[in-house]
């Protein structure tokens, strides 16, 4: 048998409000930086409270696989990934059910703003390496993604951008942490374009009333549209702006 | 796996044999090294190096687990690294290949056969429990030399690292996550990787230049200038005159290394 | 309605302008909104609003001049890279008449070609020849990548950028509209060269350039003069 002793501030739970003092619709410190890398074609970094993702794209490029081609459009890969270390219990390489999930769910959220007519039987691959996660990687890693893609100078329609509204000690709150997600009762990660806020992921994850979804949803647009302009100055801010 | 043009290839084979290389360095120089450590909070270790363009990220967690049979009395090191298909448009998804387990291997001589990591005092309960110690390499930037790079950070990943103490009352291991203890690490070695392009060995060869090597020559070194590890790679052969040539080199280099690594993370006394 | 001004840094998805203004190249109209597709420089002429991509990939054409390199060798025919999603092939018959044996007696794998674009079909294959003045293996020298959409910036208006860098380090200099440039000359001098392409590549999108990259090239020819 093992005990663990551990810090007190990892036993502190508070009730009344979020725990690490944010208002409800409130999303953690984030940052983008974008075209980071030296070998892809685009890339991004972005950090979100505790999480840190990083996405390489590289493409449009010759689809080396004949039956993945399309004749009139370029195909969009992509590949969520989470790093043995960027978890508490170390994860084992290599793709599970869940990160399967979210790649597909990612490209398709992806997909409506990339204007893939352009590059016909090539293939667009997204990266994206989790580094380390604390709630709301998929959500992280889709805003990334976007900044990646436009870097890599891909013709797009809108950038995507992601943000996850739920539901927490019976209050609908942003951008739910590590452990307002364990603890609350619903998460509902959205993606949208954000010029028209056509919605483009949705995912629901627990219980909520007709009423508290669309509470949810509007906030959820809400966190989107405010990072979407920390996605405007990274790319800006790579070019001297 | 790139196909070099003939053009690139001349270039760098005609400026070696002037002893110059097409991005300035001299033939016995590292790339700029940049070391970077505790980047990663949920990891008890961590650290991000560049060599050049080249970077990974190196990631330690421990676990609680039973020792092998023939070592009851020692920790375990594994050694585990990816070659991120973002890191390089020829890296592909899927398990690791062969040059990411030589890759890995290499790190592990190095780190194991040094004896910086005294493995014994790993140990929490001879023949049962002893501490895992995983290390995960991370390739996110492929620009050449990765196991320089990758000792590089492994090491500093390893000066990064705390293990919560464990004490043992009355047959149960209880740890104190309060009172986090630095690795028991008693001496230090790190990596220098050589390419033999025409007569010459060159060190910390970018991209292009590990592409057209005949041989590839990694020595693992102590301060003392103890070779603890050693690899040759490649198709083609080396002399004998160009391994010793190597290893003088390395000796000369090792100290920059170390400084490097000090300046970044100091060793825990 | 303008939004933006002329040489603006935009994203993709920005709203450039309302009615009344014409969408270029880089834009696409939605409603009654012209808006940016790339991540780009605004350029605004009469009533035509584009932007320039910052970077981007380059896409075959019909009579561009472009460097490949020799990646594979066939019955009959070279497969090339081409810097570009789309890789091209050169047909024996290019070379030779109808004797079509030992391709790689005339040009081997690795081997780096100025070439022209003569034909991109409807499944994207990119058919390359070697008819013209110039094109044909290049022998030494030195290859340097630029952003393909940076391409215009390094030759100039009528050629005046690259034309000043030639005569400056006395190197020959062939640009590939794919972002591919070979250059030859005094090995100090291709260095030279090199250096302020690059910057050309790096600064596309600034002004005051062309100033800029002729006191960079007296600089950098001073210190190899000694």
């Amino acid at each position: 048998m093992i005990i663990i002793i551990t810090p007190d501030e990892f036993k502190r739970v508070s009730q009344a409000t979020r725990e690490d003092g944010r208002a409800p619709d409130e999303i953690r410190p984030l940052k983008i930086e974008a075209g980071i890398l030296e070998r892809a074609d685009g890339s991004s970094y972005l950090e979100l409270g505790g999480n840190k993702i990083l996405v390489a794209v590289y493409g449009p490029r010759e689809a080396q696989i004949k039956r993945l081609q399309r004749p009139d459009r370029a195909v969009i890969r992509c590949r969520y990934n989470m790093a043995p270390f960027s978890v508490e219990e170390r994860k084992r390489p290599g793709p599970d059910r869940r990160s399967v999930e979210i790649s597909k769910i990612t490209a398709e959220a992806l997909r409506p703003a990339l204007i893939l007519e352009r590059f016909p039987r090539s293939v667009i691959d997204v990266f994206i390496e989790v580094l380390e996660a604390e709630g709301g990687t998929r959500c992280a890693g889709i805003t990334a993604a976007s900044v990646a893609l436009a870097d890599a100078g891909m013709p797009m329609k809108d950038m995507v951008v992601a943000c996850a509204a739920g539901k927490v000690n019976g209050r609908i709150v942003l951008d739910l942490s590590e452990e307002e997600d364990k603890r609350g009762e619903a998460d509902m990660p959205v993606a949208i374009l954000p010029r028209n806020k056509e919605i483009t992921l949705l995912q629901s994850d627990g219980n909520l009333t007709q009423e508290e979804f669309e509470e949810a949803l509007d906030l959820a647009i809400k966190g989107c549209l405010k990072i979407n302009k920390i996605q405007k100055e990274a790319l800006k801010k790579k070019y001297g702006e | 796996m790139d196909i070099v043009p003939e053009i690139i290839r001349e270039n760098i084979i005609n400026l070696i044999n002037k002893k110059e290389r097409a991005d300035g360095r001299a033939l016995d120089e590292f790339r700029k090294i940049f070391i970077e450590t505790g980047v990663i909070t949920k990891a008890e270790g961590s650290a991000r190096v560049k060599l050049g363009n080249t970077q990974l990220l190196v990631g330690i967690k421990p676990q609680i687990g039973e020792p092998f049979p023939d070592t009851p009395n020692m920790g375990i090191i594994i050694t585990n690294s990816e070659l991120l298909p973002m890191a390089s448009p020829t890296f592909e998804p899927g398990p690791p290949d062969e040059r990411s387990i030589e890759l890995s291997r290499v790190v592990d001589r190095c780190i194991r056969e040094s004896n910086m990591l005294n493995l014994e005092k790993l140990c929490i309960v001879e023949g049962s429990s002893v501490w895992l110690l995983f290390i995960d390499l991370h390739i996110i930037d492929y620009d050449g030399n990765l196991f320089d790079a990758a000792v590089l950070a492994t090491v500093a990943a390893l000066r990064d690292t705390k293990l919560p103490t464990a004490k043992i009352e009355e047959d149960e291991i209880i740890l104190d996550y309060e009172n986090p203890q630095p690795l028991p690490l008693e001496d230090t070695a790190l990596m220098c990787t050589f390419a033999k392009i025409g007569d010459q060995m060159i060190l910390d060869p970018s991209l292009d230049e590990e592409e057209i090597l005949t041989a590839r020559l990694s020595i693992g070194m102590r301060p003392d200038g103890t070779i603890c590890a050693m690899q040759k790679g490649g198709e083609g052969s080396l002399t004998k005159d160009d391994i010793l040539k190597a290893i003088d080199i390395t000796k000369g280099r090792i100290p920059q290394l170390m400084e490097e690594l000090d300046k970044t993370i100091p060793q825990a006394r | 309605m303008i939004l933006v001004k002329d040489k603006d840094i935009v994203v993709p998805g920005e709203v450039l302008a309302k009615n009344d203004y014409y969408p270029g190249r880089g834009t696409f109209k939605e409603d009654n909104k012209i808006c940016s597709s790339h991540v780009g420089l605004v350029s605004i002429r009469n009533k035509q609003i584009s932007v320039i991509p910052l970077v981007s990939k380059y896409i075959p054409k019909r009579g561009d001049v472009v460097i490949g390199e020799i990646t594979d060798i066939r019955f009959s025919m070279w497969g090339l890279d081409i810097n570009s999603p789309y890789s091209g092939f050169l047909p024996a018959s290019e070379v030779f008449g109808k004797e079509k044996r030992g391709l790689e007696n005339i040009f081997n794998i690795g081997d780096v070609l100025f070439l022209k674009v003569v034909d991109v079909d409807e499944v994207k294959k990119v058919k390359l020849g070697l008819k013209g003045r110039g094109l044909g293996k290049f022998k030494g020298g030195v290859l340097v990548y630029i952003t393909p959409s940076k391409v215009p910036r390094l030759i100039g208006k009528r050629g005046s950028m690259i034309n000043m860098i030639k005569e400056k380090t006395r190197c020959d200099i062939v640009v590939g509209q794919n972002g591919v440039v070979w250059v030859k000359g005094d090995p100090e001098m291709e260095k030279v060269a090199r250096e302020v392409i690059l910057m050309i590549d790096r600064e596309a999108h600034t002004s005051g350039l062309t100033d800029r990259v002729r006191d960079t090239l007296t600089e950098l020819i001073k210190k190899v003069k000694g």
